[in-house]
């Protein structure tokens, strides 16, 4: 008999496959989106509801269950306010609302409890973000380790980022140095030193608000490399729009201590998540002065890691030069990489 | 070019006596950009590599193929996630040989592994063998993961001072699945000879040697005609134990050049550009292209705890049977420590083998390098990382599992710039 494994909920193809045969394919099509929006039809960081004047309504829920709940740069309550935020603005939504599900485990210590809740309200508050609604329940005691939470943010958007829109000439930038978030995590469940590691856990609303102001339609995709990180974003670009990524592995923006510990724990980097990192997928033409503005916006490790090209033979791949010049695929990670990343 | 190749050894001469731990970083970080991180270094080796075969080409006509096998999983996955392979000329093909320990381990010793966990013996093995399959079911379960998950005592561990680690709390019989070649084999003779292992600590060893195999893939080719082998590239660590010296016999023997290479992608660049000329002048012998750490008597300290703990036998490897004084096995002076002895475990003998591979699995020919990963008919059709059916996808050293991880099965040299 089969049975659910912790690779089915990695993020990686498990999930994808478990989703689609146990969900996707058993939800009748006219029941995937709203009508005129977006939904489970073509899976995105966020669902998209019309409303008036042409506008769309960006909703994403996610639930979080890292471990350990408390970690250099961050803790669970951050990671689950950032992580719905981020959902909705690469979609191109302005998020305005969150709800929130918190279950505990009984025993849980109450100061952890608030101290998870201060970072959630800290980030609502400097955001501007309201929190509408939620539920509290306890588990009893070793039903559930320590506390999950799952958020739903809710945004408003007059022009959604999808990314079906992706086309050949299409640059990808990368707003800054990937997978410290999985790094972080990973070190920190192999019980090794983390002085040097940080998740890179934030909202990216300094990024998106200016972006989607000067840059409307020239950001043809948005993503944030969280589970699986780059390599399977890019790959889910890659196949959904029938084209192949090029990129440039020499470009890519990595720290040295996540070099080091990726090395170290043997895991590529580029499957571990960042939780405070954007992927764009822009217009060739403005691509430089795309990453100009992001770089000013105090993105300082921005780069341009690659581009979207037609190629009959190795279409819905995603092809990476290596540091020496030769070639290979990157594959979207399988198997269980980082248990309870985020 | 060859100033700066020059140069680059001299200064690294200069560099490596020097050890604090300021100036063993700054050396790991200029060895990473001098051999990893420079793809002006790389593109000028890759000119002088396509000039060695225009020249080879001019002797020996257009259709001139030459044929390299390297001998070490970590060399294969240096090949393929930096692309080596398109950076060539389509008349080098490099051949990955028998070079993961875990591929070749036979079936019989996870057998012996699994019913031992299920009577109550921790048995400690690292992840890589962890999924590793045997041919039958072992009450019901095919890897030593099946056994844990129903209850089989099996403890994962990183490495083997963790397993000693954990024996400071548990007092029952436990056993080491000691699976590698002769990099592994001094980290357990070592803490055997100082008396460093506790009482309760049994070896199942499934030590294995590399240059029989070597010679036996070699040889093997040879037997079933098919276009030979024209030069070895031999892997770094096994060498840092064993020194040169193997090869260089291994080499004079088979009548081909042997060039033994570090592991960062130029190291394999150079390798291959220093077998070349070694063809064209129809040079045998071996040269040592990992300098910084291989040298011609290799570890002189760790071959002395081989030998006075473990004897050089005959052994079975999985899917090919034995291989000629190719396996390590405890001495009887150390036989409190052995598993077979102890819990009087089963041993094939050469009559008794049988063929240990799965039917329609083409593994062993994968292992040998008389097949590619993409001439078995389950390669990524119902045979892949997450569902591996042999041990080539099992473990990441395989070479299906590096294949199937970094597209080793397409030719990206068509994509070109």
């Amino acid at each position: 008999m089969s049975k659910i494994t912790l690779a089915h909920g990695a993020g990686g193809k498990e999930t994808a496959n478990l989703l689609e045969s146990m969900i996707f394919s058993r939800v009748e099509n006219r029941l995937k989106k709203v009508k005129g929006g977006l939904g489970i039809d073509h899976p995105d960081d966020s669902a998209l509801i019309p409303i008036e004047d042409g506008k769309f309504l960006v909703v994403s829920t996610d639930s979080y269950t890292v471990s350990p709940i408390f970690f250099p740069g961050g803790d669970i309550g951050k990671l689950a306010i950032c992580g719905s935020i981020n959902d909705v603005l690469v979609m191109g939504g302005l998020p305005i609302a969150m709800l929130d599900t918190i279950v505990v485990e009984e025993g849980f210590p109450m100061d952890m409890l608030k101290r998870i809740i201060d970072s959630m309200v800290e980030i609502l508050t400097a955001e501007n973000i309201a929190l509408i609604g939620g539920d509290f329940k306890v588990m009893p005691r070793g039903h559930i380790d320590k506390i999950v939470i799952s958020t739903t943010g809710i945004g408003v958007s007059e022009n959604p980022i999808v990314d079906l829109n992706i086309q050949p000439g299409n640059r990808i930038i990368v707003s800054g140095c990937l997978g410290e978030h999985g790094a972080t995590i990973m070190a920190l469940q192999h019980g090794l030193n983390v002085d040097m590691l940080q998740s890179d856990v934030k909202p990216l609303t300094g990024l998106f608000k200016p972006l989607m102001k000067h840059f409307t339609n020239v950001v043809k995709a948005a993503g944030d490399p969280t589970r699986g990180g780059l390599s399977m974003l890019l790959n889910n670009w890659a196949k959904s729009s029938g084209n192949l990524i090029y990129v440039d592995e020499s470009k890519i923006p990595l720290s040295d201590s996540v070099r080091k510990y990726s090395e170290m724990l043997g895991v590529d980097p580029l499957h571990l998540a960042s939780e405070g990192v954007a992927i764009l997928a822009v217009d060739g033409e403005a691509a430089e002065e795309v990453l100009e503005f992001v770089r000013n916006l105090g993105f300082d490790d921005a780069a341009i890691i690659g581009d979207v090209k037609k190629d009959e033979s190795f279409q819905g791949l995603v092809i990476i030069r290596s540091e020496i010049g030769g070639l290979r695929v990157l594959e979207p990670p399988a198997g269980e990489i980082v248990p309870r990343i985020c | 070019m060859a100033d700066f190749y020059i140069k680059s050894r001299l200064s690294m001469e200069t560099f490596k006596p020097l050890s604090s731990s300021v100036v063993q970083k700054e050396f790991n970080m200029y060895i990473e950009n001098l051999y990893r991180r420079n793809r002006r270094f790389a593109e000028e080796v890759k000119r002088l590599i396509h000039k060695y075969v225009d020249r080879l080409v001019k002797i020996h006509g257009r259709d001139y193929k030459v044929k390299f096998m390297n001998f070490c999983g970590t060399h294969e996955w240096t090949t393929v996630h930096y692309g080596i392979r398109s950076l060539l000329p389509e008349n080098i093909e490099l051949v990955a040989g028998p070079g993961c320990p875990v591929c070749v381990t036979p079936s019989f010793l996870i057998e012996h592994a699994i019913k031992l966990s299920f009577e109550d013996v921790r048995v400690y093995t690292f992840g890589d063998a962890f999924k590793l399959p045997t041919v039958k079911p072992v009450k019901g379960v095919r890897n030593l993961a099946e056994a844990k998950a129903s209850g089989g005592n099996v403890a994962v561990v990183y490495s083997f001072l963790d397993a000693l680690k954990d024996l400071y709390s548990y007092a029952k019989e436990s056993i080491f699945l000691a699976i590698g070649f002769e990099t592994t084999a001094p980290g357990y003779a070592i803490p055997l000879i100082n008396h460093l292992i506790p009482k309760n600590m049994y070896f199942l060893s499934a030590l294995r040697l590399t240059p029989p195999a070597a010679e036996y893939a070699i040889m093997e080719a040879k037997k079933r005609s098919m276009p030979s082998i024209d030069g070895i590239i031999a892997p770094g660590h096994v060498s840092a134990i064993t020194g040169a010296k193997p090869w260089d016999e291994l080499s004079r023997k088979l009548g081909m050049p042997a060039v033994i290479s570090g592991f960062e992608p130029l190291d394999i660049l150079l390798s291959i550009l220093e077998l070349l000329k070694m063809v064209l002048k129809g040079e045998v012998g071996v040269k040592i292209e990992y300098r910084r750490v291989v040298s011609w008597n290799g570890n002189v300290e760790s071959l002395n705890a081989i030998n006075i703990v473990f004897e050089v036998v005959d052994s079975p490897w999985r899917g090919i049977g034995f291989i000629d004084k190719s396996g390590l096995e405890i001495k009887n002076a150390y036989s409190n420590y052995d598993s077979f002895k102890i819990f009087s475990l089963n041993k094939p003998t050469r009559v008794s083998w049988h063929d240990d591979s799965f039917s329609g699995c083409k593994c062993t020919e994968v292992v040998l390098g008389l097949a590619k990963p993409t001439d078995c008919r389950f390669f990524l059709k119902g045979c892949n990382p997450s569902k591996p059916l042999g041990p080539c996808m099992v473990s990441s050293e395989g070479t299906c599992s590096i294949w199937a991880r970094f597209g080793g099965y397409l030719n990206l040299k068509k994509l070109g710039d």
